[in-house]
């Protein structure tokens, strides 16, 4: 038979990943990115990749960054997939520094590790604090030189619009849309792997890319892929609020020794110097002693949001909280975390080195996505996932560092593993249904150019992101997430009325961005209800209501799938593989 | 009382084929406002100044960090990433245009695929054999990864082809971006097994001596990045490479 075709959309480490096991194992790729790929989201990774190279002599080992992994994560993560991944994991440290990664080095010419969130060894190797940079050039370049060979063909500014399906329910190829010309075109495949990143843009302002509006893995789901862990947000303890988004502060700045206080008094107006030790509250440190500043994010984040909101000692009353790095001398800082504390520096005014930072929690990362089986592959044969789009190794919480761990090695397994689906799949029958697909697709884009109203994309996504932020983030109320849910229904009725100021055909980002929007409404309701009824709190999941985990009721994943109908999707409960280890209470403040 | 507001001049142009005109918006002042953020703010209110219904601002934007090298534009006559240009550090009105080096697709969106090409054509990459497990990579002295990382904090953004003088359809000139990644993989202990054919495609015409040493790009590269240095190092490898392709007949 001819060579398979795979189509890979989202050109960040995941995608990159899989392209590049595709291609050496003589599969031909198509490759779509709405952005150049080297401008991924992947890039804003800072802080490093986690592998157990025990390097230290500190006695780690892979069982080890298995266990933090799962308690990390609440134990809600399928145990099978995520010791695979830190087996795997130093062999992808190896491979990634073979491939020309600056990781940071020891004197002897090793990889230099630091520790980071949820761990007690120095389990992280980083390069400076750009590391996810660093990483996707990497493969960006291995999969340029693939390219130059002809085995890979790129479209990069593409957006993916849907996946093609036949008769029988088994993927075909993909529709997508020219972001120049408009072009609505489908492309054939064998098997396509989405590997399309976050949701940020669901809740307005996050860390994340202007892409990462989860778009595309909402599309599959209204086309019946399962979408599982919705209700699972991460949101960062450390980020510098900005006007147009939120910017990460990496959690390498605690791992190098940056400590997280607030004046003890109220309203205390001295300048930082003038607070002598004594009058400082190291709030993590005295409440979890073990871990100190480098408790699990979700953890770190309640403990801000109590500090300011319960105790009332956010810096000058407003929601922040001092992240001081002022006490470590600047060499060592320039020579490990010179790339965050420039951002900071830019986009603030203030020179880290000298003055504590001011930072706030702010939505980080989807724990949740596209539900997957061991292969990577959706309950839609032939539809693959890969990255933070799909749901498989973070469990309730991820940890820092283990992203992109997990975009690389669910890179790795989907690509093989896609090709070999492909190589024995049956002929299709007639075209596929791609006729028909792409007349679905050039309907909702037609009535879109000609709808008649008065509403705008851009101010609806704004409702939308503050209503997410307020109810579906660190605290939860489960008269809050109706709420929320109410309120994206009233905004998919008012995007009926949406009424472009731009109906050109050359270029158009608004239409562009409509689209998305229409894609985001969908998915927020399965966070939204998803988070309502999980009556629990599990990781970054918290209902001051439910304040405790329920093992006997919620150890369970939460499968969403797409009715079309007013009431939004149905959900259903699966058991979780803890074959490996039995769940234990997770308390990072005890002793031991 | 009356709201704070920020006045912009913005150049638009909506097709390559099209009339460019400038518009002009005022928008309200907010604290830590970038030019970005004003982007946004018109494509909610897509309103020029006197009070025209106009269509959202095209241009490219990804990360909002300076990170991913999408939105590099021309503001206030410089070329620049427009995240990192905070509207309180600029003269107003604030006047945006697109890169000009480059063909404009619409508004502030402009083709730098150019730069990729050039990266394919000197082969950056290291040649590994393969991913599958080769054990650990070659030992590298920190000093080393100091003077290499530097190099791999490119982002692409193009600022320093922008503003070279050197860089036009006349000359074909590659550019600084690319000359810094050959050093970088020429550097590699893996990579210079490629140094020869790197070194090789920049001795042709459109190679390394267009360069006229202006030094514009180490003043404009937005992650400090020692270019010009870089330029000379390796212009002086290339020489040498020439004349040992020459000795050798």
């Amino acid at each position: 038979m001819a060579t398979p075709r795979i189509i890979v959309v989202g050109g960040g480490l995941a995608g990159l990943a899989a392209v590049i096991k595709i291609a050496e194992a003589g599969g031909s790729v198509d490759l779509f990115s709405i952005v150049p790929v080297k401008r991924s989201h992947s890039v804003c990774a800072q802080g490093g990749i986690n592998a157990a190279k025990n390097l230290k002599g500190e006695g780690d080992t892979t069982y080890k960054h298995f266990d933090d992994t799962i308690y990390g994560g609440d134990f809600l993560a399928n145990q099978t997939p995520v010791k695979a991944m830190c087996e795997a994991a130093p062999a992808i440290i190896d491979l990634l520094d073979r491939m020309g990664v600056t990781f940071n080095r020891t004197p002897e010419g090793l990889l230099d590790f630091r520790r980071f969130g949820g761990t007690l060894y120095n389990r992280t190797a980083f390069a400076g604090a750009t590391t996810g940079q660093q990483l996707l050039y990497a493969l960006d370049e291995q999969v340029r030189r693939h390219e130059s060979e002809g085995k890979v063909r790129k479209f990069e500014g593409w957006e993916f619009l849907s996946a093609v399906i036949d008769s029988k329910g088994v993927a075909r190829g993909i529709t997508a849309l020219d972001l120049r010309t408009m072009e609505l075109r489908s492309f054939p495949a064998d098997a396509i792997i989405l590997a399309t990143g976050g949701i940020g843009a669901i809740f307005g302002k996050s860390t994340n890319s202007v892409v990462c509006t989860g778009s595309a893995q909402s599309a599959v789901f209204q086309q019946g892929v399962t979408y599982a862990n919705g209700e699972f947000i991460q949101v960062h303890p450390t980020c510098i609020p900005g006007e147009d988004k939120l910017r990460l502060m990496s959690e390498s700045a605690r791992g190098e020794g940056g400590r997280v206080w607030v004046p003890r008094t109220a309203g205390d107006k001295r300048p930082f110097k003038q607070i002598p030790e004594a009058e400082r509250f190291y709030f993590l440190e005295e409440w979890y002693p073990k871990y100190g500043n480098l408790v699990p994010r979700d953890i770190a984040t309640r403990a801000i949001h109590k500090v300011v909101f319960e105790n009332g000692l956010g810096l000058d009353g407003q929601p922040m909280v001092y992240l001081d790095l002022t006490h470590i001398d600047r060499a060592t800082l320039n020579r490990k975390l010179e790339g965050i504390l420039e951002i900071y520096e830019k986009f603030v005014g203030d020179d880290p080195r000298d003055v504590p930072m001011k930072i706030f929690p702010g939505m980080h990362y989807t724990m949740g996505g596209l539900w997957v089986d061991a292969n990577q592959m959706t309950n839609i044969p032939g539809i693959f996932a890969a990255g933070e789009c799909e749901y498989q190794y973070h469990g309730a919480n991820r940890l820092g560092a283990n992203s992109l761990l997990s975009c690389i090695y669910g890179g790795f397994i989907s690509g093989p593993n896609a090709l070999s689906y492909a190589k024995s799949l049956p002929a299709q029958e007639g075209d596929g249904g791609h006729a028909a697909e792409l007349a679905r697709q050039a309907a909702i884009n037609d009535s879109l150019l000609h709808n008649e109203g008065t509403e705008n994309p851009f101010k609806l996504w704004r409702e939308l992101g503050d209503v997410m932020t307020k109810h579906a983030t660190v605290i939860r109320y489960n008269k809050g997430l109706q709420q929320a849910d109410e309120k994206i229904v009233e905004l998919l009725d008012r995007y009926r009325k949406v009424n472009l100021s731009d109906k050109s055909q050359w270029a158009n980002t608004s239409f562009a961005f409509a689209r998305q929007l229409k894609n985001m409404l969908e998915l927020a309701r399965v966070v939204a209800q998803g988070a309502r009824l999980r009556d629990e709190s599990r990781g970054a999941h918290y209902k001051p209501d439910f304040p405790d985990r329920n093992d006997e009721q919620f150890l369970k994943t939460t499968k969403a799938s797409y009715t079309g109908d007013i009431i939004g999707p149905r959900f259903e409960y699966e058991a979780v593989d803890t074959q490996f280890i039995q769940p234990r209470p997770r308390r990072y403040d005890a002793a031991s | 009382m009356a709201t704070k507001t920020v006045l912009f001049e913005i150049k638009r142009q909506a097709s390559p084929d099209a009339p460019a005109v400038w518009e002009s918006f005022e928008i309200p002042w907010r604290p830590g406002m970038n030019v970005i953020s004003a982007m946004m703010e018109i494509a909610a209110n897509p309103l020029t100044a006197d009070g025209h219904q106009t269509t959202p601002i095209t241009y490219d934007s990804n990360c909002l960090e300076e990170i991913c090298g999408s939105c590099a534009m021309r503001i206030n006559g410089k070329a620049r990433m427009a995240c990192s240009a905070l509207v309180d550090n600029l003269d107003q009105p604030i006047r945006v245009e697109p890169l000009s080096k480059f063909p404009l697709v619409r508004d502030l969106q402009v083709d730098r695929s150019v730069l990729f090409e050039n990266l394919k054509a000197v082969k950056a990459w290291v040649p590994i054999d393969g991913t599958y497990d080769l054990g650990s990579g070659p030992r590298i002295l920190p000093q080393e990864q100091e003077l290499s990382y530097p190099l791999s904090n490119c982002i692409s953004c193009t600022c320093c082809m922008e503003v070279c003088p050197q860089f036009n359809i006349d000359t074909g000139f590659v550019g600084a971006a690319t000359i810094a990644q050959v050093k970088l993989f020429n550097n590699h202990p893996t990579g210079k097994v490629l140094k020869e054919e790197r070194l090789r495609a920049l001795a042709g015409d459109g190679g390394i001596q267009e360069c006229g040493f202006a030094q514009n790009c180490v003043e404009v590269c937005p992650k400090g990045i020692p270019l010009t240095n870089t330029i000379s190092n390796v212009s002086r490898d290339v020489l040498l490479q020439k004349a040992k392709d020459f000795l050798r007949g």
